[in-house]
């Protein structure tokens, strides 16, 4: 067979590459929904991982946000989303939901710690500062700390969600035709896995660089107050 | 208009140790006094001012701050703390913000004033200070003098009644110090009440009204500027000034 052949047996032949948008609708739904459930969870957490008490000391939160980060960090997220999709919610096949929660919980322990670095990187002189014109602790973080703490997490956040986008090619496992799968799926078929693995690649690269030049241009937004 | 009462603070090292950064000052500031404190570094001269608003917490002791105990636990120390400025060795202007909102943050939403009112009275002394036209530029592209004094003009707008300030020029290139010494000379021609941590020995022997010299966590020697550099009593302050003048 020709390239030319290859090619169309693999995108063109019974509107294959229809299959393909299929699955790219897939990963990007998983991908969005746990983006959005894993910021949640990681900006709780991070304020919980951050909460002490007057003398110092860490509170029940702060104990409850580290045993969740490491039972999270601790284990395989193919595992999290197996135990996920045959254990906790084994009497639901809403693959997409399973999957988004799965995915979600785990980034939600790998946001906890970008937005409490992003957090603690920002001067502790600022703080003081809000605190000594009469603001509160509340008040400081949310006009002073945490927006400088913004700018300092969209790099790694955008790290991470690029991590996730990835990941979510695992969903094959809970019989979710992702991008990855299907990809698989039309190499069986057509018994040639060259043209849909590269053209799967491709696709994903493609998303991944369109994420990346918009993360370049918040994070030139962000930083505006640093020009001199 | 402060009283300090027995006030001590201790840090547990890392060992297990503990270090007596306050070993028991007692001491009245009145209303409209400029106070002094020098010391060699260490000597918790800083602690002692960062304690006077909160921002350190005494291990024991008192502070009576207009007939209130403020170390008292149901304080609301947020209120106490909009009656006192505080300016800071290295500025803390808040880099998200313009000056001009850098003033007027905290005086709008403690609702000390409104919007209008603020930004009037931030505009007045952002004038006071020859600083008017960087109204709308960010804290980054100022020098370290015109920080400083955009810093005293944020605690300003508040409307404090005494002055906290924190080795306000050791962070400051040398020429930019006397900028920053001026505005804060201006202020006590106006009668604030100030407390002033500080190596400017001449700020002290020109501005003070009494100047303290603490050493090891004790006021060991306090005076009229005068007699404090031209007639020292103690060995430690004869030595401290030895190498400091």
């Amino acid at each position: 067979m020709t390239l030319n052949e290859r090619f169309i047996a693999a995108f063109v032949t019974s509107d294959r590459w229809k299959l393909y948008l299929g699955g790219l609708g897939i990963t990007l739904e998983v991908a969005v929904f746990s983006a959005l459930l894993g910021l949640l969870i990681g900006n709780v957490l991070a304020l919980m991982k951050l909460s002490y008490k007057e003398d110092g000391k860490p509170t029940v939160f702060n104990y409850i946000a580290s045993v969740y980060i490491d039972v999270i960090r601790g284990t395989p997220s193919v595992l999290q989303l197996l135990i996920m999709w045959f254990i906790i919610m084994a009497s639901s096949n809403n693959g997409i939901l399973v999957a988004s929660l799965s995915f979600g919980i785990n980034s939600g322990a790998y946001v906890a710690e970008i937005v409490r670095g992003g957090i603690l990187a920002v001067d502790k002189g600022q703080m003081e500062a809000g605190r000594s014109l009469g603001l509160s602790k509340a008040a400081t973080m949310r006009y002073i700390v945490l927006p400088q703490a913004f700018k300092n997490v969209i790099p790694p956040l955008g790290n991470e969600f690029i991590t996730l986008i990835k990941e979510t090619a695992i969903v094959g496992y809970v019989s979710l035709a992702d991008l990855t799968r299907v990809a698989n799926q039309i190499a069986s078929r057509t018994y040639d896995a060259f043209m849909p693995l590269i053209g799967a690649a491709v696709i994903y690269f493609v998303i991944i660089k369109i994420l990346t030049i918009l993360l370049g241009k918040l994070e030139r937004r962000m930083r505006k107050s640093d020009n001199r | 208009m402060i009283t300090v009462k027995n006030l001590c603070k201790e840090f547990k090292n890392p060992d297990g140790s503990i270090n007596k950064v306050l070993a028991g000052i007692d001491y009245e500031i009145n209303k409209g006094e400029k106070i002094v404190i020098v010391g060699p570094s260490g000597s918790g001269k800083s602690t002692f001012l960062r304690c006077l608003n909160l921002l350190e917490r005494p291990t024991s002791g008192q502070i009576i701050f207009d007939d209130e105990d403020i170390t008292a636990p149901k304080v609301n120390i947020n209120k106490i703390r909009e009656r006192m400025g505080m300016v800071f060795q290295n500025f803390n202007l808040f880099n998200n913000l313009t000056v001009m909102e850098n003033i007027t943050l905290a005086p709008v939403k403690l609702k000390v004033m409104s919007p209008e009112a603020a930004k009037e009275k931030a505009t007045e002394l952002l004038k006071r200070v020859n600083l008017l036209d960087k109204a709308d530029v960010y804290p980054a592209s100022l020098s370290g003098g015109q920080k400083q004094r955009i810093a005293i003009v944020r605690s300003l707008c508040m409307n404090p009644e005494v002055m906290l300030f924190d080795e306000p020029t050791s962070a400051l290139d040398p020429e930019m110090v006397g900028e920053v010494l001026d505005v804060m000379k201006s202020l006590a021609d106006e009668g604030m009440t100030m407390v002033v941590v500080t190596h400017e020995m001449g700020f002290a022997r020109e501005v003070a009204t009494k100047v303290l010299f603490v050493d090891e966590g004790k006021i060991l020697e306090e005076n009229s500027p005068k007699e404090f550099f031209d007639n020292p009593q103690s060995k430690r302050l004869q030595d401290f000034l030895s190498k400091v003048l």
